[in-house]
């Protein structure tokens, strides 16, 4: 279990307690937390769950695979912070999370 | 009996509980429509996801849990009412009301019919055989998956998606499969001949057989269960179970019985409306505008039925229409991510960028004058995006340039 705050772009805060094993896209999902389209259901196929990791977590959560560069690459407003939600898995390693998401996902 | 008694406003409902009409739902609460919901499904789940069903699913690879589209506690603290293993008869429009099997009605302020598409039924003798299988809901992926196994053996009739995805599933669980198409090449009706040609040889790969140009007769039987699909020409082929992958139909028919516009799907406009002011449709069910191409047609994916719920809660909650998408589609076979943007639709010019050798490869699919009309992309995510911009911004690129490797996909999209 890990207490993820998902901020949108507004500055709206949602903490919600995601279950070990899930994505973070998934967490927001399940939760209704509005910001996170995810419109492929975690495939790497859509880049539509595009978020900002805290600096504070950057290190923790890691950077994004070789596939999920690409399709990020042609995501809005990408930042050197930006990851695809559908690819970071929650574990307890992750209970603090706060992830900030972009103005549009499309 | 009507749930709006007296006094109680009646609210939005919903008729089809899958991707469209779950959604819907979830964005009408974000938009922030306050009144009542009431989703009606037949089956007896909640709304879940159905791409995972001939793909993780099938392999054993997700739960029940990660294919819930939200979990149960959403639905309580939304308020959103499930009426689920119901059956929707009829549309009343006159009074606004749905009438269920049984003879209940539900008012309704605002309906969204989201009925989804039914798999196209075998026309041949021995079609209904025991073991004779479809695809489309939660249950008949339990039936397929228990078919599948060691020493068992799966024919597919149909070389579409669905029934590559569940050979590859097949081959994942240690079953023989073998596809059979009547066309001379696979994904013949959805796809390019490199792409057929490059999915038949990795698929063989796997250990996958194919009857291509085969004219099945009839599905023969033991014991009433299905052994084997005989041919015109050639062999029967014996198998353990066979799967019928032919394409949908969409469920239009509660809507043409209320007498909205239908032809092969229920017509909506860019806001999801139907003939009615007070009735939506959105997801396979119906047939839409496809603003860049000048047609209307039906798009049967995720995408469309997430954009159309979209579109139908914005316009219900007085909100700005959502942005417009390019229609787009994806597959995962083995290790091979397949992604399409746009229809192939007026294209003169084809531009292959990549190596299909290698299984990094994508189509390009041009206007006369150099627009991109549609992108196929295997294993290459940027060839993707960078496609689907461009089919968005119509600017003209050179065929050089799109086949050039060593100019980066994102220079040929932006510059």
């Amino acid at each position: 279990m890990a207490k993820i705050t998902y901020i949108e772009f507004d500055g709206t805060e949602h903490p919600v307690e995601v279950r070990n094993g899930l994505s973070v896209m998934e967490g927001a999902i399940k939760n209704n937390v509005p910001g996170i389209d995810a419109d492929c259901g975690g495939a790497c196929a859509c880049a539509t769950c595009h978020v900002y990791v805290d600096e504070a977590w950057r290190e923790k959560v890691g950077g994004p695979s070789a596939m999920e560069e690409s399709m990020l690459d042609f995501a809005e407003e990408v930042q050197p912070n930006s990851r695809l939600s559908c690819q970071i898995k929650v574990s307890d390693a992750l209970d603090g999370l706060v992830v900030r998401m972009p103005e549009s996902q499309h | 009996m009507s749930d709006a008694g007296p006094g109680i406003e009646p609210g939005i409902v919903i008729v089809g509980a899958g991707h469209a009409g779950g959604s819907a739902a979830a964005f009408l609460r974000q938009y922030g429509w306050t009144g009542p919901i009431t989703i009606v499904g037949e089956e007896p789940l909640a709304p879940y996801q159905r791409p995972p069903l001939s793909k993780a699913w099938l392999k054993g690879e997700a739960d029940a849990e990660s294919l819930a589209l939200r979990p149960p506690s959403f639905y309580e603290e939304e308020k959103i009412a499930l009426r689920l293993s119901t059956r929707v008869e009829a549309v009343d429009r006159w009074n606004r009301q749905v009438v269920l099997a049984g003879g209940e009605r539900l008012a309704y302020r605002k309906l969204i019919l989201a009925t989804g598409a039914r798999a196209r039924k075998l026309l041949l003798p021995g079609a209904d055989l025991e073991g004779v299988l479809e695809l489309r809901t939660a249950a008949d992926a339990e039936t397929l998956k228990k078919a599948l196994g060691p020493g068992k053996r799966l024919a597919v009739i149909g070389g579409g998606y669905i029934g590559l995805e569940a050979a590859a599933s097949a081959r994942a669980l240690g079953a023989d499969a073998i596809v059979v198409e009547r066309e001379s090449r696979l994904l013949a009706r959805v796809a390019c001949t490199a792409l057929s040609e490059f999915f038949l040889s990795y698929h063989r790969g796997k250990g996958v057989s194919f009857a291509l140009s085969a004219q099945a007769t009839h599905i023969a039987g033991r014991d009433g269960k299905v052994a084997a699909i005989h041919f015109q020409n050639g062999a029967p082929i014996a198998c353990d179970a066979v799967l019928v992958g032919i394409g949908v139909i969409p469920r239009d028919d509660i809507a043409r019985a209320a007498g909205l516009e239908c032809h092969d799907g229920v017509m909506v406009d860019l806001a999801a409306r139907t003939s009615d002011p007070a009735v939506y449709a959105i997801g396979d069910c119906t047939r839409r505008p496809l603003p860049i191409y000048g047609q209307v047609g039906r798009l049967e994916s995720v995408p469309n039925a997430l954009e159309q719920a979209k579109q139908a809660a914005a316009d219900i909650c007085g909100r700005e229409a959502p942005q417009r998408e390019v229609p787009w589609f994806w597959s995962d076979q083995y290790d091979i991510k397949m992604q399409i943007a746009g229809l192939p639709i007026g294209v003169e010019h084809t531009v292959i960028r990549g190596e299909p050798r290698f299984g990094r490869f994508a189509v390009f699919h041009l206007t006369e004058d150099g627009r991109v009309q549609c992108v196929e992309a295997v294993n290459s995510p940027a060839e993707f995006m960078g496609g689907r911009q461009l089919i968005a911004s119509r600017k003209q690129v050179a065929l050089d340039r799109l086949r050039d490797m060593s100019t980066p996909m994102k220079a040929v999209a932006g510059g």
